[in-house]
């Protein structure tokens, strides 16, 4: 009836577990209590998880994403905690089977639960505004998406206290991930996780491509677009391109645990590293899907900030398509030492060293537009700052594992973990934490408080330096990833360090939700009633803050790159307007949800083999999406008296403010 | 398939919203180009995997040709049937599309029937998917490909149902050809199969 899931999945002789999970259960029930009694129930159905508003679900996408990164951090505290412990023969808080837990599920939800949503996030919150579209080509798509993200990532969240999550590390290599040598249930987890998730971010790819290439508003030309909408682009093709290798893979690796199949196994002709190389394939070209459209944010932000256009608009964009190209070449170098040959490694080494040349020139870029510009030092700036120096940093790094002589000696050890977390932390979230205070106001109608703001950029950068730094030394001392204790206690000292800046980190995230508490207290004071708070370039700053949820009354017309900007620059001749017209807009739709919730019974059914639950969820999948198609209310009009009004009282607080 | 894109065009250009019909079908042909690299990912397993036959058969010890090439044809016919059936819907006429449409149904059972038997074939004989990797390869990448069958033809049904109703409408239309477009981009997919699986494999 069951399959194989029974009580004893539940770690009651787990404290740390048991905890956490009356913890988590004690805050849902509360956090569900709250909703019953303030009656939000219906608001929150009928105004957000409905929603097909792609910048509520931009922010949806944010709020979960900031959740799990409490999770994921949760888990990083623990690893650094124990390691700052478990030296000379101490075996430190966390057995080793769930050490490996906690590695495997912080890799997984640092990527696919916090850096992925925040990206595509800010994407749904500000590519549209940026190209002056209404909404993205497929409002119904976004919001599946959106909800088959969200229901995984409580799959992975419910793998905590029903059963257990994967022990591989967080790509789950194989034969290790084999039914032979991983056979409960954790890696199940993951692979339903990542498929049901990664099927939603195929359909943002698909979506977004779409969106940019054929809603842009008269005038538009691709050389005219934001870079921040040309690395998105430039991100989606390498989704529409890469993820489904990664679909592919996963299926093959649970026709191999499901089916006993033989692509991945050591014997019956399967072959593992075909598995290696298949996941990379996807791999690699998705830490370019995560710090392409950071380097977006970057070139905005700076050239606000500056109040110059750009350095070299042009090089910026043909960089990004060369990165987005190379990106698919260079997937070897994650094994070098898995015995592929000499000029094989060669290439590949040297394909991975070309890479630094178009992302050099990104970083002169940005350089170039600081230059003699009038620099502004908000906290998105300094973010900015933090990533160009830290970002090189990593790059460096980076081309130090790309020659293959070294990464011989590099392989595997702790060098390979600062590395990535230098330009992942130093990329991605510096650039989402930069992205996420300057559209703030454009998603909320208030900025966020500077100072909370500035106090956690320098808790993150200081944190960051003293938690990673000492693992590029210890990496030279010989000391490997995923490792629970170590018998030389000479170690230990930096892992100690390591683990101060661990905390730095956390109070960096501490003043990021006091940051938010304090700007929501003072809204009104922090008020942004004209929709342009820091003077931007790009068409977003010229709706309403939150802009309305039609986006544009009038769709602009562009004539040039930051027309905004030039517009502004013209203010004195006045524009004859047009009258405003009927808005064709999409309606909202419970079929997202409810499809998602039918993937999430039966991505759990199958993962303890509840056969006939199973069936059931992919028959409710289907039914659901059937009733979707067989429905064709879902547009209406937004008529012109109704947008004059919204409109008119918008103008008012303008004028009232001025 | 293009000059039936810009019929769609040309005709839905009259329309207030003009370009829905056509991002939806360009949308679908990018869904198409993510699925190719399923595909593709299936094609190199199997390539990687193909002599990894683990003592059992090979493809040559299994592949029985002629009914393969019956299969093979049923789905090639199928294509133009559909195509014949885009050909009716341009000319506005709802019957000749439904009749297409049930005919192109009968050929991919036709198709799906000649590969349930093959698969039911081999698992009987003892050359199941557990077998070793080449045949978990094989099964694999003509499986996913019946799959996708199995979803064309419920999604002719659907379409069969919906022109009923509701008959060839701004919403029907541009779902019709892009089932088209999946039917034919399953053709192709399945001509590489023939050629790559079948074909090599008995050499």
């Amino acid at each position: 009836m069951f399959g194989k899931l029974t009580l004893e999945a539940i770690p009651y002789h787990e404290p740390i577990l048991l905890i956490s999970g009356i913890i988590a259960i004690l805050g849902g029930a509360a956090l569900l209590g709250a909703l019953t009694y303030f009656r939000k129930w219906g608001w929150l159905w009928h105004e957000w998880f409905t929603s097909i508003d792609h910048k509520k679900l931009g922010i949806m996408y944010f709020i979960v994403a900031l959740i799990m990164l409490l999770r994921g951090f949760a888990d990083a505290i623990m690893m650094r905690t124990q390691l700052a412990i478990a030296a000379g023969g101490s075996s430190g808080i966390l057995p080793p089977d769930h050490y490996d837990q906690i590695f495997t599920a912080h890799g997984v939800i640092m990527i696919f639960f916090v850096a992925m949503p925040m990206v595509i996030g800010l994407m749904n919150l500000v590519v549209p505004l940026q190209i002056g579209a209404r909404d993205v080509a497929f409002p119904f798509l976004n919001n599946l998406s959106f909800w088959l993200f969200a229901v995984s990532a409580l799959l992975v969240n419910i793998s905590l206290f029903v059963g257990e999550f994967a022990t591989t590390g967080w790509l789950a290599y194989a034969p290790l991930s084999g039914i032979e040598f991983s056979p409960g249930v954790g890696v199940d987890y993951w692979i339903w996780a990542l498929q049901i998730s990664g099927v939603g971010t195929t359909l943002t790819g698909i979506n977004f491509f779409v969106t940019i290439i054929k809603m842009r508003t008269k005038g538009m030309t691709m050389f005219r677009l934001p870079i921040f909408t040309w690395t998105s682009l430039c991100a989606n093709v390498l989704i529409i391109a890469s993820f489904p290798i990664l679909t592919a893979t996963i299926a093959m690796l649970t026709l191999d645990r499901y089916l006993g199949m033989h692509f991945f196994t050591n014997d019956f002709g399967g072959n593992m590293m075909m598995y290696v190389n298949l996941i990379w394939a996807w791999g690699h070209p998705e830490v370019y899907i995560l710090i392409l459209p950071a380097f977006g944010v970057f070139s905005e932000v700076i050239a606000t900030f500056a109040r110059k256009r750009l350095f070299g608009y042009m090089t910026m964009v043909w960089a990004t398509i060369a990165i987005t190209l190379l990106s698919f070449i260079v997937w070897l170098h994650h094994f070098f030492t898995m015995g592929a040959g000499a000029n094989v490694n060669a290439f590949f080494g040297i394909m991975t060293m070309i890479i630094a040349i178009p992302t050099g020139v990104k970083v002169f870029n940005w350089l170039f537009t600081m230059f003699r510009g009038s620099l502004e030092l908000t906290s998105p700036v300094l973010w900015t700052l933090g990533f160009i120096i830290t970002f090189t940093i990593g790059g460096m790094t980076g081309v130090m594992l790309a020659v293959p002589a070294a990464n011989f000696v590099l392989h595997n050890s702790l060098f390979v973990i600062a590395h990535f977390h230098n330009v992942i932390v130093g990329g991605v979230v510096f650039g989402m934490m930069a992205g996420l205070t300057y559209w703030f106001p454009k998603a909320f109608g208030f900025t966020l408080d500077e100072k909370w703001g500035k106090r956690s950029f320098w808790c993150w950068f200081v944190g960051f330096y003293v938690a990673f730094m000492p693992l590029y030394v210890l990496s030279f001392f010989g000391a490997v990833r995923r490792m629970n204790s170590y018998p030389n206690a000479e170690w230990q000292p930096w892992m100690i360090l390591a683990w101060v800046g661990a905390v730095i980190i956390a109070l960096g995230i501490l003043c990021t939700i006091i940051q938010f508490v304090v700007s929501i207290r003072d809204r009104k004071k922090n008020a942004d009633v004209t929709g342009d708070p820091w003077h931007g370039r790009t068409l977003e700053w010229s709706t309403s803050s939150p802009a309305p949820f039609y986006n544009f009354a009038r769709l602009p017309e562009v004539g040039d790159i930051d027309s905004f900007w030039s517009q502004k620059q013209r203010s004195n001749e006045q524009l004859e307007e047009a009258p405003y017209t009927d808005i064709h807009m999409p309606k909202n739709t419970a079929a997202g949800p409810i499809i998602s919730l039918f993937a999430m019974i039966f991505g759990f059914a199958m993962v303890w083999h509840i056969w006939w639950l199973a069936g059931f969820g992919a028959i409710g999948m289907l039914v659901s999406f059937l009733m979707r198609v067989f429905n064709d209310d879902i547009d209406y009009y937004v008529p012109a008296a109704e947008v004059e009004r919204i409109e008119r009282a918008h103008q008012q607080r303008v004028e009232a403010q001025a | 398939m293009a000059t039936e894109t810009q019929h769609l065009d040309a005709h839905a250009e009259e329309h207030e919203h003009h370009d829905a019909a056509g991002t939806k079908v360009f949308g679908f042909w990018v869904y198409l180009m993510s699925d190719l690299v399923i595909f593709g990912s299936l094609f190199a397993a199997y390539a990687v995997l193909m002599k990894g036959t683990a003592g059992g058969p090979t493809g040559a010890d299994i592949f029985e040709l002629p009914l393969i090439l019956g299969g093979t044809f049923a789905l090639l016919i199928s294509s133009f049937t559909f195509g014949m059936g885009v050909l009716a819907m341009n000319a506005n006429r709802v019957g000749q599309v439904k009749m297409w449409l049930v005919i192109t149904f009968i050929l991919g059972l036709g198709f799906l029937g000649m590969e349930l038997y093959e698969f039911h074939h081999l698992i009987n004989e003892g050359y199941g998917p557990d077998r070793s990797g080449f045949l978990s390869a094989f099964f694999t990448l003509v499986g996913t490909h019946g799959l996708h069958v199995t979803f064309g033809m419920i999604w002719i049904l659907v379409m069969l149902v919906q022109l009923s109703t509701k008959g060839l409408t701004d919403k029907t239309r541009p779902r019709i050809l892009c089932l088209s477009l999946f039917w034919h981009f399953l053709d192709i997919v399945w001509i590489c199969v023939f050629s790559f699986v079948y074909l090599m494999g008995v050499l």
